[in-house]
């Protein structure tokens, strides 16, 4: 029995442990964003300040960054998730023995190294765009590059979230809509696309953050422009500023909202389902009772 | 009909124009030597080995170039430690999630998991930095009591590095793992319980085994991220530790010799695949179950 | 409005392996057609093909008299109730029901009408707006007959539709899909593998083994007269005798086997020295002595009484029993176990079948 306490205690242990290696720089951090020095510290605490975010918000570079890095978020989520979409439809469509190839070629973006995408991207880019001047020009910009080279990636990730969710599909239920009449088309927009909806969100979700806090390839394929990542970098070679741990603060608290009405959406969702099943159990009840 | 004409439209764009032909174009130029732009295509733009040369004789002095293959070995070699680590630290909080814990807990443990990594990778390598400068809380912590009178050189002797390294990758490790474990039947676990099985045997022989292609994705994931990483030996590297991705990255920005650094880009890719595939081979995993 | 299917040659493979074997059938109009067959042997292949997901590999599909050739499942006059009815979890009730009518352009309160029209004819009335998930089985199961329903098929294909529902259930619906058959008239091709089903819905059967049909009679005659070795052996109980005819002419022949030799009918006019099985179902069976030709003994293995009837189990060939069945007044004496009972038969009830494959226990 002390056996089977001591374990109890030692895994707890270790949880915690594992849990403060996870979160305790990010609550040190979180206090030096309040404190006063200018290298940030949280021990000695000398007085709370939240100077630190307005020099956050006036700082001009981080602030185009954050524009930027909004814009190319969208750019990406605009072409990943149509893509990854039509992607894990075909994985569906396609004949069995080429399926295997298929997938490898669709993954292999996350298998690869982030700068090497980032560099083929640029290479590849600059030479198709430098057909012209004018395409030069126009299209030849960090913010597009890094749009191009991001989706690369980001594309392969919807595709894994579509699939995931398309194995649980019914092929059936495509075919019932067929029989009763539906086109193909009818069968995409009425059938498939309500089902996987909730894959939807989740891909401009995780394809927006992803994008938002690519480092690796976006470092090369940003050129002269900047993100919110980019500066951010540049800052921490700098030097270092409370300002950084602000912007973290921010962040963090933007993730545990998301995260809280994640929590609350999925516990709505929760009790409509069970509260169907209670119906659907009673209906069954009666029904026994109608033929007994 | 046109639906699908748009659908293989977009999955070629994708794999043909992000994918293939960048990969494509960034082995061409490897291949070709440093020219500037007016030149190219000119009489002196010709197929050549210099570029990979160069890895191994350092151009002009003719000398061996152990700074580079140096950098190339400590990079793979700190990856593989990171892999190791990260899979020591993972597997038993993966393995109590997924066999252990009630599907409450686990659920509040994979939210407190995923919030942190909201923070972009900058950042957090900024908060390990808060913490293991000579002037961070650690060190004020271990002179405050007086273990030590000068402070520890923590990110001059890599201890920043691998830390950094393991922060970042934690939960890439953790999902392969818990998806693999739960799939588990406990009822495997008991019965070899019931046979009397120590613990340790109980993973080594039934949990371990069954897991395998989990754990070889995770730490394939792991791996190939942690060679590719740009940010963490950036900012928590020491001052003499030469990481390969630093140096492709110097190729594109200080020395513009953008036919170099696609060479050392496709020589560490290729290092690195070489490597997974014989890690699989060894540890008896397809690697159609790994990415599965 | 109802339409004839017609099979004409149809086979189909997938890959080297043959799932239907030169299917040839005419089902006429308004008639309540099963196939009956164990599992895999190719029921939902033959309605996938009607229906139009399958292309036959030869032959050729007529629906109404029309050659299907071509035409694609959304073109076809026929609707397909799925073995896991593929409702569709998103859509309320009346959404499903309507759905084959939302797709043909018809407008809203066209649809809202037929909805309800649909919903008393399957006694759910005023229950459009639930969700699937809120439903009962058999409530399922009645929303997907409206739903194929809706789009006024000429045919109606069902996949074995009852197999998810508990056993009375199940018995209960088979006179449910049996009176809304009746009262909107078009043809009901029925796929099962329950014997009990295909028996009392069915206006005839095919029963089919292997991708072949066996046979195409109404439930009496398929009983009765089976056609094949495996037909007998498939549908209800039945004791089969094996050995070689000794005897026979236009009627009856006679054949040797390791009970002696049994006379029985000669239906498919077998000739002396032809590999024959002798067919005596258990309820035809009695106990008692007759004809020398028409009786044989064995020892009791055991008995089972079942309130109604009785069953004795003699030792047979191999590991398979003779079984008879003793109706409740009958006036012979049950035999006790291990001795030797004597049981004879009506020569017009044993049936003499040229030799072939039987259905698995
Ligand atoms: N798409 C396919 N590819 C290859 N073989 C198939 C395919 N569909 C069916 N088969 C094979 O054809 C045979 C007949 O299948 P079918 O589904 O028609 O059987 P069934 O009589 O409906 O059986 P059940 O009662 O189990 O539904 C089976 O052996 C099956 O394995
Ligand atoms: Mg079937």
């Amino acid at each position: 029995m002390t056996s089977k306490l001591i374990m109890k205690g030692m895994v707890g242990f270790y949880i915690f442990l594992f849990f403060f290696y996870l979160f305790g720089p990010l609550l040190v951090m979180g206090i030096t964003a309040f404190n006063t020095p200018n290298y940030p510290q949280a021990y000695p605490f000398e007085a709370f300040t939240l100077d630190w975010f307005v020099k956050l918000w006036n700082h001009r570079a981080m602030m185009e960054g954050l524009r930027n890095s909004v814009i190319i978020g969208l750019g990406v989520v605009a072409i990943s998730v149509p893509v990854g979409l039509a992607a894990s439809i075909i994985m569906n469509q396609i004949y069995h023995r080429a399926r295997g190839l298929y997938y490898l070629v669709t993954i292999s973006p996350l298998l690869t190294p982030g700068v090497i995408i980032g560099i083929s991207t640029v290479i590849f880019w600059k030479d198709v765009m430098s057909i012209t001047d004018v395409t030069k020009g126009l299209f030849y910009k960090g913010i597009i590059l890094t749009i191009l080279g991001q989706a690369s990636f980001v594309s392969a990730y919807c595709l894994l979230i579509f699939m995931a969710r398309l194995t649980r599909f019914d092929r059936a239920q495509e075919e019932a809509a067929l029989d009763l009449g539906a086109s193909y088309p009818q069968v995409f927009w009425h059938i498939l696309l309500p089902y996987l909806k909730p894959a939807v969100v989740s891909a401009v979700v995780i394809g927006f953050l992803s994008s938002f806090e690519n480092y690796n390839t976006t470092t090369f394929a940003i050129l002269a422009d900047k993100t919110l990542v980019t500066v951010l970098a540049g800052e921490v070679r700098q030097g270092t500023t409370p300002a950084l741990s602000a912007l973290a603060v921010i962040i963090i608290g933007f993730s545990l909202l998301g995260a809280i009405c994640y929590e609350v959406a999925k516990r709505r969702e929760q009790i409509r389902a069970d509260r169907a099943q209670r119906q659907a159990q009673i209906a069954e009840r009666n029904e026994v009772e109608a033929i007994a | 009909m046109l639906l699908g004409i748009i659908f293989i439209a977009l999955v070629a764009f994708w794999t043909l124009f992000l994918v293939a032909l960048p990969y494509l174009y960034m082995v061409v130029e490897s291949f070709h030597p440093n020219l500037p732009p007016i030149r190219r295509g000119g009489p002196d733009d010709f197929v050549t080995l210099t570029q990979y040369k160069s890895f191994f004789v350092t151009p002009n002095s003719g000398t061996v170039n152990w700074t580079h293959m140096g950098a190339f070995g400590f990079s793979i070699i700190a990856s593989i430690a990171v892999t190791a680590l990260n899979f020591a630290i993972c597997y038993p909080l993966a393995y109590y999630m997924a066999q252990a814990g009630t599907p409450q807990k686990v659920r509040t443990l994979m939210l407190c998991l995923i919030v942190p990594y909201w923070v972009n990778e900058i950042l957090r390598a900024f908060s390990l930095r808060l913490l293991l400068a000579s002037k961070g809380l650690i060190n004020q912590i271990l002179m405050g009591t007086g273990i030590t009178d000068v402070p520890i050189d923590f990110l001059g002797n890599n201890t920043g590095l691998y830390v950094g390294l393991s922060y970042a990758y934690l939960l890439v490790m953790m999902f392969p793992l818990y998806n693999a474990i739960e799939s588990l039947d406990r009822n495997q676990i008991e019965a070899a319980r019931d046979l009397g099985a120590p613990w340790w045997r109980i993973h080594k022989d039934v949990v371990i085994p069954y897991a395998k292609p989990g754990i070889a994705s995770g730490c394939t994931m792991v791996f190939m991220l942690s060679a590719g990483s740009l940010a963490a030996p950036q900012f928590l590297g020491g001052p003499r530790t030469l990481w390969f991705t630093a140096i492709v990255y110097d190729f594109f920005f200080q020395n513009f010799n953008w036919p170099r650094g696609a060479a050392y880009a496709f020589i560490l890719l290729t290092g690195c695949i070489i490597l997974v595939m014989a890690m699989l081979r060894l540890f008896k995993v397809s690697l159609g179950e790994t990415i599965k | 409005m109802s339409a004839g299917v017609e099979l004409d040659h149809v086979t189909v493979r997938f890959g080297e392996f043959t799932a239907v074997d030169n299917a040839t059938l005419d089902i006429k109009g308004g008639e309540f057609f099963s196939f009956l067959g164990p599992s895999g042997c190719g029921k939902t292949t033959i309605l996938r093909t009607v229906s139009g997901f399958l292309d036959p590999s030869e032959g050729m599909v007529k629906i109404g008299g029309q050659n299907m050739t071509g035409i694609g499942p959304n073109k076809r006059p026929t609707a397909l109730i799925f073995q896991n009815l593929a409702l569709f979890p998103l859509m309320t009730v009346a959404e499903n029901i309507t759905y084959g009518l939302r797709v043909r352009g018809v407008d809203k309160t066209a649809r809202t009408k037929k909805a309800n029209e649909l919903l008393d004819l399957i006694a759910l009335p005023g229950q459009g707006d639930k969700l699937m998930s809120e439903l009962s089985g058999g409530q399922k199961q009645r929303v997907a007959i409206a739903r194929a329903l809706a789009v006024q098929p000429k045919v109606l294909l069902l996949d074995e539709p009852l197999s998810a529902l508990d056993l009375k259930l199940r018995q209960h619906m088979r006179s449910e899909l049996r009176s809304i058959q009746r009262m909107v008239g078009i043809t009901f091709i029925y796929i099962t593998h329950d014997q009990g089903e295909a028996l009392t819905m069915s206006d005839r059967i095919a029963v089919m083994s292997d991708g072949v049909i066996q046979q195409v009679a109404d439930g009496k005659a398929v009983y009765d007269d089976p056609a094949t070795s495996f037909v007998a052996s498939f549908v209800g109980e039945n004791n089969p005798f094996v050995g070689i005819i000794t005897r026979a002419d236009s009627s009856y022949a006679v054949v040797d086997t390791l009970f002696g030799t049994l006379r029985g009918r000669n239906p498919k006019g077998l000739k002396v020295g032809d590999k024959a099985i002798l067919f005596v179902r258990p309820e035809s069976a009695k106990l008692g002595t007759g004809a020398a030709d028409t009786t044989f003994s064995s020892k009791v293995k055991s008995v089972a009484f079942e309130g109604n009837m009785t069953h004795v189990f003699l030792e047979g060939v191999g590991k398979k029993d003779v079984t008879i069945t003793v109706g409740r007044h009958s006036s012979a004496d049950i035999p006790a176990q291990d001795e030797i009972a004597s049981v004879t038969y009506d020569v017009d009830l044993g049936l003499v079948l040229p030799e072939g494959k039987m259905a698995r226990e």
